[in-house]
């Protein structure tokens, strides 16, 4: 390769930000992550956002079908997909206007000027007369307009295809362009082509001479006198794979159910954007793994609680308006004290909201949302890589405590993906239910098993451990027949009870039993900083990354200021009272209206300040750092 | 159902459960409860291998009342419940309580849906045509005109009639009992009990405080022979102490015949219960008695199908799997098909 660029200049940078854009059916996703793939396997640290329309065709050349898929990588470590974009690359006139605002000023624009024709324009919202190519209105960037359609459709002129198929070639046109632009080989993406379409050899030949034609055009042409250069970053040794933090939830489930000896059963209804969870378990049957797809979200989560009845570990997930759907279930589900994990991929709500940009929503509803009092523990994941970890978690409290545990993911981390260094099966935690012995479980891991609950005549299925924990009695183990329900029940023989004293008791001790479930985790830990200071930002979720991301940046400019990152919403770890009480000022960034910072100041009194955005879009850490100058500007709430 | 178990059982088993049953005194349920009790003290079974699961409603405190395993569950959701069980235990064996507002209104999506994928269970849908757990609504199965608390003007909704609506979801179990006729009965719920998939029997229940009589007709000694049409496999249709039949007329009409001069009972429907159109019309036998003419209401097995559960097609993909993809292997899963090395 190298002997074709000896007349081209090599810039190198340390970390960039590119953000492809386009119409939804131009293969934005697939290009976006084509590239990331690219560089990941080179070495480089990745983060991606994907961000597409709701619907799934929109109106082509229209704002509302913009697709885009954000990719930040670099030589050093990448929190977040990146706050500004240096390279926009619009396939037409819609990607370019509704994305103009995410790039830095002097970026780079790569236009494919077909679809910057007067009816684009047009379509775009553009003025009358407009032509933002050609007019002065980019003087402030490096636009590079080619016509991908035109010299793609050229590429590919004896080729036997419709001139509809060979379009559909023009995202592989720009992914060989960037590949140039980048400095990276096309190794990989005719790798991925080659298992993409070895079945089709007419659309893979012509992906294949599309994505050569991309690269070699910026080897030629005159026009590019730069390519850039991204070294790899200087990761800790190890194997790496790129994960999303949906197929992080779904291995981690497997991992799961692995460790605890016990089938997974997974009962789901498709929303947006939990659905890949689905699609990734009911790859995987082989493990055990049974999917069912049910006929809506309460026979998901129902399904689940029976499968968990026979021994299974019980899982549903879905996004909010699902989760809503499910919460009489789940009142069950405390009642009963089955093991159950339930997945929250968050989207923007209410109601129907917007199903495919994020938000953290609904942290009230995973808290409070069940009539009567319902206590679910809940936890929360911050980056594709920790939904593995968290989910493994939900699953070893729901079998180890005989509970419902609510995980909190949303559609930034479920749909955006990071190099992870994998765990060995070996090295993962174990997990063991209550079972009464003996036990019938589905593999020979599952005879290995505490002896907690002697057999008692009769059987009593409410009789608590030391930490309030019931034992786990399955349907086949004679002696110990029991009927469990929604009813209130007696403590210990779990009969039906209405009395007065037995309600108020049995509410005490499944709330004790979820409030012990924080004696298990560990100390809290501050993610950087200080361990007392100025200023503490606590954030919990996908913010993770840009409160990162800015935190250090204020650490390097000199400020007392420490970022504690919480995982365990409900109960809250129990190290945070006294790390609260250690800073002057607290700011509590949210992609919501401030639901932890009031769950916060309810549990710890504290004067917690919110940093609270609801479009839809993550935070940027320009965002976060300037809401912390801000503060760290006003007197302490003591001064005041 | 298709549990059997190779031992020998205990010589007399008490399947009654310590606690008091609490249905009011005089309730249709009690008579239904003992059939099943008689049923599975016959079965041979073992107590630990028998789930009951239900809903909510007066029916569904049936599982209380038996010393197997059972969930008494949230309203309308026991098909759900029992596929989730089903799915990962196809060891058990498996009923479910439910009334006619549980499956019928609140769970209606759910029972469809249970009985199109066919899980292996026993369905005890107990139809009193009323609401009796909240003190009498009009329910999904009460007649039009029907005048309850909350319908003082008599209902105007049309009602199920559910044995169609279960044909329409391609049942492969379908039958009728009532709680007044325990022989029957218990002939249907060991039919049921044999069938591997979805049983479903529909069982008329009078709730004597706030529906009584309500299926008078059928059980009462001196109207049953004429409105009632009890159905057998291979034999005719036939009614009324062998005096009246059912025919059908080349244009696929039921028709009531006078067996006599004119008729025999080889001029007759002859019931065959794996005869998928036959079982449409059948089921379709729903007039409502008061009226001139009407058909008798046919109870028995109505239709048999033999297709395969659920969750033989469920653990068969996971058999599949595990023969193409070998056991699954953790560490393979976990660093996917493509990895890159640093350091």
């Amino acid at each position: 390769m190298d002997k074709t660029l000896h007349h081209k200049h090599i810039e190198e940078r340390e970390n960039v930000v590119i953000l492809f854009a386009g119409d939804s059916g131009d293969g934005i996703q697939l290009t976006g992550s084509q590239f990331t793939d690219t560089n990941a396997l080179f070495g480089n640290d990745v983060s991606t956002f994907p961000n597409f329309p709701a619907e799934i065709r929109a109106p082509q050349g229209t704002l509302a079908g913009v697709s885009g898929f954000q990719l930040h990588f670099g030589s050093v470590e990448i929190f977040t997909p990146g706050d500004q974009s240096d390279v926009l690359v619009a396939m037409n006139a819609a990607a370019l206007k509704a994305n103009l605002s995410k790039l830095k000023k002097g970026g780079i624009i790569i236009a494919n000027s077909d679809g910057f024709d007067p009816k684009n324009l047009r379509l775009a919202g553009y003025p009358e007369g407009a032509e933002p190519l050609h007019d002065g209105t980019l003087a402030n960037y490096t636009v590079h307009a080619i016509d991908v359609t035109k010299m793609t459709r050229n590429a590919l002129a004896d080729v036997q295809l419709g001139m509809k198929e060979k379009d559909r070639c023009k995202n592989m046109f720009v992914l060989g362009f960037i590949n140039w632009m980048y400095s990276r080989s096309l190794d990989n993406s005719e790798a991925f082509l080659q298992r993409k379409f070895s079945k089709q050899p007419d659309i893979l030949e012509a992906n294949r001479r599309a994505l050569q034609a991309g690269f070699n055009y910026g080897d030629t042409s005159e026009t590019f006198t730069t390519r850039f250069e991204v070294k790899p970053a200087p990761m800790p040794k190890g194997t790496y794979r790129s994960i999303t933090g949906n197929q992080g939830i779904a291995l981690g489930l497997v991992a799961a159910a692995q460790r605890a000896g016990l089938d997974l059963f997974y009962g789901s209804y498709p929303i947006t954007p939990a659905s890949d969870i689905l699609h990734e378990l009911s790859r995987h049957k082989n493990f055990g793994v049974k999917t069912f797809q049910a006929e809506d979200e309460i026979a998901a989560i129902c399904s689940a609680i029976g499968a968990s009845y026979g021994g299974a570990l019980g899982v549903t997930a879905s996004s909010g308006p699902g989760i809503a759907l499910k919460g009489e279930a789940l009142g069950l589900a405390v009642m009963l004290e089955i093991p159950l994990v339930v997945i929250n991929i968050q989207r923007g709500g209410p109601s129907t909201g917007l199903p495919t940009k994020t938000e953290q929503a609904d942290l009230w509803q995973a808290v409070f949302g069940r009539n009567g009092e319902a206590p679910v523990p809940v936890i929360a994941a911050s980056t594709p890589i920790d939904c593995f970890e968290m989910v493994f978690e939900a699953a070893q409290i729901a079998l180890e405590c005989m509970t419902p545990v609510m995980l909190l993911s949303d559609g930034y981390i479920a749909n955006g993906a990071e190099p992870w260094r994998f765990p060995q099966a070996k090295d993962l935690g174990a997990i063991k239910p209550p079972f009464v012995p003996p036990v019938i479980a589905s593999s020979d891991e599952g005879g290995e098993k505490r002896s907690l609950f002697h057999m008692t005549e009769p059987f009593l299925p409410y009789v608590r451990d030391e930490r309030g924990v019931r034992p786990w009695a399955l349907p086949g183990q004679a002696g110990m027949q029991h009927r469990i329900g929604g009813l209130e029940k007696e403590d210990r023989t779990g009969n039906v009870s209405y009395d007065p004293v037995n309600h108020e008791k049995m509410v005490r001790l499944r709330a004790d039993k979820v409030a012990r479930i924080a004696d298990r985790f560990k100390p809290i830990r501050l993610d950087s900083g200080p361990d007392r200071g100025d200023l503490l930002i606590v954030g919990w979720g996908s913010t993770y990354g840009a409160i990162r991301t800015a935190a250090l940046r204020l650490q390097e400019e000199g400020h007392a200021v420490a970022h504690v990152h919480l995982r365990h919403l409900f109960p809250f770890n129990k190290g945070l009272r006294d790390l609260l009480k250690r800073y002057d000022r607290v700011l509590v960034p949210e992609m919501n209206s401030g639901q932890l910072r009031q769950l916060l100041r309810a549990e710890f009194l504290v004067d917690a300040r919110g940093l609270n955005k609801v479009q839809g879009m993550p935070f940027t850490s320009e965002e976060v750092h300037a809401a912390a100058m801000e503060m760290l500007r006003t007197p302490t709430p003591a001064e005041a | 159902m298709s549990t059997t178990n190779g031992t020998v059982a205990p010589e007399k088993v008490d399947f009654s459960s310590d606690q008091e049953v609490r249905w009011c005194p005089g309730c249709g349920d009690y008579s239904i409860l003992k059939q099943v009790e008689t049923l599975l003290e016959l079965s041979g079974r073992k107590k630990e291998e028998i789930v009951f699961i239900s809903g909510i409603g007066c029916s569904s405190r049936f599982p209380y009342y038996l010393d197997t395993y059972g969930i008494h569950g949230i309203h309308g959701r026991a098909p759900a419940i029992v596929s989730g069980l089903r799915s990962v235990r196809p060891d058990l064996s498996v009923w479910m309580i439910t009334g006619d507002g549980d499956a019928l209104s609140i769970g209606g999506n759910h029972i469809i849906h249970l009985l199109r994928r066919n899980v292996d269970v026993n369905i005890l849908l107990f139809n009193n045509e009323i609401y009796g757990l909240t003190k009498g609504q009009y329910s999904p199965t009460s007649p039009e005109g029907a005048v309850t608390r909350s319908t003082p003007m008599g209902s105007i909704d049309h009602p199920f009639n559910p044995l169609a609506l279960f044909k329409g979801a391609d049942a492969t179990f379908i039958a009728r009992a009532m709680d007044r006729d325990p022989k029957q009965l218990r002939e249907v719920l060991a039919r049921a009990d044999a069938h591997r998939g979805a049983s479903m029997v529909e069982i008329y229940q009078n709730c004597n405080v706030f529906n009584d009589g309500a299926f008078e007709i059928f059980t009462d000694k001196a109207t049953k022979p004429m409105h009632t049409l009890f159905v057998e496999h291979g034999k005719p249709l036939t009614f009324a102490n062998g005096t009246k039949g059912i025919c059908i007329s080349s244009e696929m009409k039921p028709r009531i015949i006078d067996i006599g001069p004119d008729f025999s009972p080889n001029d007759c429907w002859v019931h065959d219960e794996r005869d998928n159109f036959k079982a449409s019309i059948l089921v379709r036998l729903f007039d409502d008695p008061r009226k001139e003419n009407a058909f008798p209401r046919p109870f028995g097995v109505f239709y048999v199908n033999d297709r395969v559960t659920h969750e033989e097609k469920l653990n068969a993909q996971v058999a599949r799997a595990r023969e193409l993809k070998g056991d699954g292997d953790l560490d393979k899963l976990l660093s996917g098909e493509r990895t890159w090395t640093i350091g």
